[in-house]
């Protein structure tokens, strides 16, 4: 039997640049707290936790097709974990934040056991209803401060600029880490299933892909890196309070960054996220108005173009910075002749 | 007098082409049959007439004026009426529900609630059962009632006797009969060769999305509709 | 001591009406275009305020401003659906949910620039304090009362519209089966836009009598949503008088669960709703399907 003339091509030209400039990207963020200040840290913190929330969000509902209105439960969740571990039961506090994610994710499963009954529409306000069940119960309980929230104490002993470094660096970690395991995942085969599972989760179904584990592990994990993104957030901010952290607008942050810079891709999050950092700058002094501004430019992407920022520059320049397609090219040097051929 | 007149009619679904150039025609009052295999083309080339399907306005004419890619619900209007495949009864509907949703557009004509019982005493008796709790044939007597109600000048029906019993697919055969006398242009579907050629004044057959034959019946041999049907 | 009891369901089987009035926008239009409206206690916070535009500047009852407020609500949900919503069609479930979001956002963060924080209420002149006695101590609100009544009142309205008109037969036709609804000549576009404002319309009606109930402000809208999906959840998907059920039951979850420790009343119906959730997630009077 000849060998196959197809090739399965991953990388593109594109994606080489890209790397390149991730590169150079990473080496600067490295560097900062040697250039940059405190402020621009926490504000590079923020970003970070923000891309991330964005890009789990994204893999949720992107590519799993699980449209959650109620991740804050997990933000929030990840931030009392966090102030639970380090005050209550001494854990260094920056090892508490990996640990919080781990809450999250144990949390994610019976919560999945009640929202998964539902699909579509009412999936998503299932979602949010559970997380309005943690924020209540949390807001009831004594030992976490019930409405005003807590304080985190235990960085208290370190010095401002290690905490605000240490927290920076935790950060970067994070984020590189988040992404890497998505552009991992969706490269690998689970990934393949998980994107077969969203073009036609019926046709995946009956050629064996196991469609409920795939979609409960998206979700578990997607808890886990949201939990840990809540404890860093919460460690950035020290202080934490229900309102706060099981606010809706973390999902409004996050559903309007992905939608507007591009649904179902890697970059489009990343464009979404500076874009809505630039907004939140420029307009901070019109009150609500920065957020009307968003909402609208997010309906208006789903009307008209539903890929996104980066859908438009994507398919118009043929780009891929993160490739996670999969191209078949037609190998000529192995491609039959003569009496082979049909 | 020509009432339907489809001219090089392709059709697609995405990328996919379903019709290669099909030209048919449907004088008034006459009865014509379409015949040909499974995925031949037949019930996307119903399909099209009843505007389900986008095609060029000029692809085809009814009554003079070209209809092609108007929407389904505006053709009612114009009097095409569609008895879709699989007989398509609304379960939450009643018998009698059903039948009155087919007047949905308030078509004047000579069809009524009570002429379609008289036409069909069984669905007079089942009228308040939901419209899914009758046997296959009577929920296509049903489905051609409520194509009745919407007084249409063409009535298309798709696979009329599509997993029937052979005595109920002769009594279909009659209302189609009385349908016929009435005047109404009727385009049928059928894979039952036999019951729908001595009804038809003109036969298409299609394969693979193209014509293979046109012809009257009285025309047609059988080696002749075979070879158009399943090809040399 | 169980009249103190007593009192409480009764109080919470009143809410309960008022949460049938949200409950029952939300679930119509689900039953015909298989749409989550995310934004639909925002429109009724939205009514209220435009209630309060029109009392502030017409000097009239809230009651009379409804009559102006609805149909302009109305009016409102049949252009949202022919011009943004209808848009969307055939394009899965998440244009839907994101759009709606995104409306949810907007209408809030207006409401807080045009409005201000400030929480407000409509004021009937009386009618929300006068109280009927029912003998034995007992005594219910008229308005609460009124509520109920009208919430019933509108169900049964609607009832008859779904189960009698040929719109209604419309709306179960294309439920079903939205293609052959086509084929009978329904436009489906009109017709949903139809169902929209009928949806918005009620949940006008919803929005003043919460107002007149009790204060509200720009956030209240999701909260209203949140409750109205509980109610149809409990009573089950595809039954209207579910929803009744389903919104007293919430209700009277909430008046315990308050008496039993004030602060708790929000919490036990959530609890209450996840429990029905857990143990028989087709609600309580389901027809047919699952919750999909």
């Amino acid at each position: 039997m000849r060998p196959s003339a197809l090739q399965i091509e991953r990388t593109t030209r594109a994606s080489r640049l890209g790397a390149v400039v991730a590169t150079l990207a990473l080496i600067a963020l490295l560097s900062l707290p040697a250039w940059g200040g405190p402020s621009a840290m926490r504000m590079l913190v923020e970003f970070i936790a923000l891309l991330v929330l964005a890009q789990m969000w994204n893999l949720l509902a992107g590519y799993a097709g699980l449209v959650s209105i109620g991740q804050q439960a997990y933000v929030g969740l990840g931030g009392y974990a966090l102030i639970v571990l380090a005050d209550d039961l001494g854990v260094d506090p920056f090892v508490s934040v990996p640990l919080a994610g781990l809450v999250a994710a144990a949390l994610a499963l019976p919560t999945a056991a009640l929202v998964f009954r539902f699909h579509g529409g009412y999936f998503a306000v299932g979602t949010w209803a559970i997380a309005e069940v943690y924020r209540l119960l949390i807001a009831s309980a004594p030992p976490l401060g019930r409405g005003s929230g807590r304080t985190l104490k235990a960085v208290f002993p370190l010095a401002r600029e290690t905490r605000e470094v240490t927290t920076y660096f935790l950060a970067l970690a994070v984020g590189v880490a988040a992404l890497a395991a998505v552009y991992v995942f969706l490269r690998s085969r689970y990934g393949l299933g998980l994107m077969a599972i969203r073009d036609s989760e019926h046709g995946s179904d009956t050629l064996g892909v196991d469609v409920f584990r795939v979609k409960l592990a998206v979700y578990v994990g997607v808890a886990f890196g949201t939990g840990v993104t809540g404890a860093l957030i919460y460690l950035n901010l020290l202080r934490i309070s229900p309102d706060a952290g099981f606010s809706i607008n973390w999902t409004a942050y996050t559903i309007f960054i992905v939608v507007i810079g591009g649904l179902g891709s890697l970059e489009g999050p990343l464009i979404g996220t500076a874009l809505f950092f630039l907004v939140r700058e420029y307009l901070s002094d019109y009150g609500a108005w920065y957020m009307i501004l968003l909402g609208t430019l997010a309906v208006g992407a789903m009307l008209v173009y539903p890929q996104g920022l980066w859908g438009m520059v994507a398919d118009r320049w043929d780009l891929r910075f993160f490739p996670v397609q999969r191209r078949v090219r037609l190998d000529r040097n192995s491609a039959p002749r003569g009496r082979d051929a049909m | 007098m020509t009432l339907l007149s489809v001219r090089g009619l392709s059709a697609f679904y995405g990328g996919f082409q379903a019709l290669f150039d099909v030209s048919l025609e449907a004088g008034e009052g006459e009865t014509v049959a379409v015949i040909g295999a499974n995925g031949a083309g037949k019930t996307t080339m119903l399909r099209t007439i009843a505007g389900v399907l986008p095609v060029p306005a000029s692809a085809v004419h009814f009554d003079g004026a070209p209809v092609g890619g108007r929407p389904a619900h505006e053709l009612v209007d114009r009097g095409i009426v569609l008895v879709p495949e699989g007989r398509r009864i609304f379960p939450s509907l009643t018998v009698e529900e059903n039948l009155l949703i087919g007047a949905y557009r308030g078509r004047p004509g000579r069809w009524t609630l009570a002429r379609v019982f008289e036409l069909f005493p069984v669905l007079a008796e089942r009228r308040r059962q939901p419209g899914t709790n009758l046997s296959g044939g009577e929920q296509q007597m049903l489905a051609i009632g409520r194509g009745l109600m919407a007084n249409p000048r063409l009535l298309l029906v798709d696979e009329i006797s599509l997993g029937l019993a052979p005595l109920v697919i002769q009594d279909l055969y009659r209302v189609l009969r009385v349908i016929a006398a009435e005047g109404i242009t009727t385009l049928v579907v059928d894979q039952n060769v036999s019951q729908i050629l001595p009804l038809a004044q003109r036969v298409y057959c299609l394969r693979k999305g193209a014509v293979s034959l046109e012809a009257r019946p009285a025309d047609l041999t059988r080696p002749r509709i075979a070879a158009a049907y399943f090809g040399e | 001591m169980t009249m103190g009891w007593v009192d409480t369901i009764l109080q919470g089987i009143l809410l309960g009406g008022l949460y049938a009035l949200f409950a029952t926008g939300l679930s119509l239009i689900f039953g015909v275009m298989r749409i989550v409206n995310l934004a639909h206690g925002d429109f009724s916070i939205l009514a209220a305020f435009l209630a309060v535009v029109v009392v502030e500047t017409a000097g009239v009852n809230p009651f009379l401003a409804l009559l102006l407020v609805a149909p302009l609500m109305a009016a409102l949900g049949y252009v949202l659906q022919m011009l943004v919503l209808n848009r969307l069609l055939g394009r899965g479930v998440l244009p839907p949910i994101l759009v709606t979001f995104g409306l949810s956002i907007i209408i809030q963060n207006a409401l807080l620039e045009t409005f201000s924080a400030d929480s407000r209420r409509l004021d009937p002149g009386g009618i929300e304090t006068a109280s009927l006695s029912l003998g034995g101590g007992l005594a219910v609100g008229w308005f609460p009362f009124i509520t109920l009544g009208v919430a019933v009142l509108i169900l049964v309205g609607l009832q008859l519209l779904i189960g009698r008109l040929s719109v209604g037969r419309a709306f179960r036709a294309t439920s079903d089966d939205q293609e052959t609804a086509e084929l009978m000549g329904i436009d489906n576009r009109r017709l949903y836009g139809l169902a929209m404002a009928l949806s918005l319309g009620i949940v006008a009606v919803a929005g003043v009598f919460l107002g007149i109930r009790t204060t509200f402000t720009f956030s209240s809208g999701p909260d209203r949503l949140l409750f109205a999906f509980e109610a149809v959840i409990i009573g089950g998907l595809g039954s209207l008088w579910g929803t009744l059920v389903g919104g007293a039951v919430l209700g009277i979850a909430q008046t315990v669960g308050a008496k039993l420790s004030p602060g708790w009343g929000i919490l036990t119906g959530h609890l209450v709703f996840l429990a029905v959730l857990l143990l028989r997630p087709q609600g309580l009077f389901t027809r047919r399907r699952r919750i999909s």
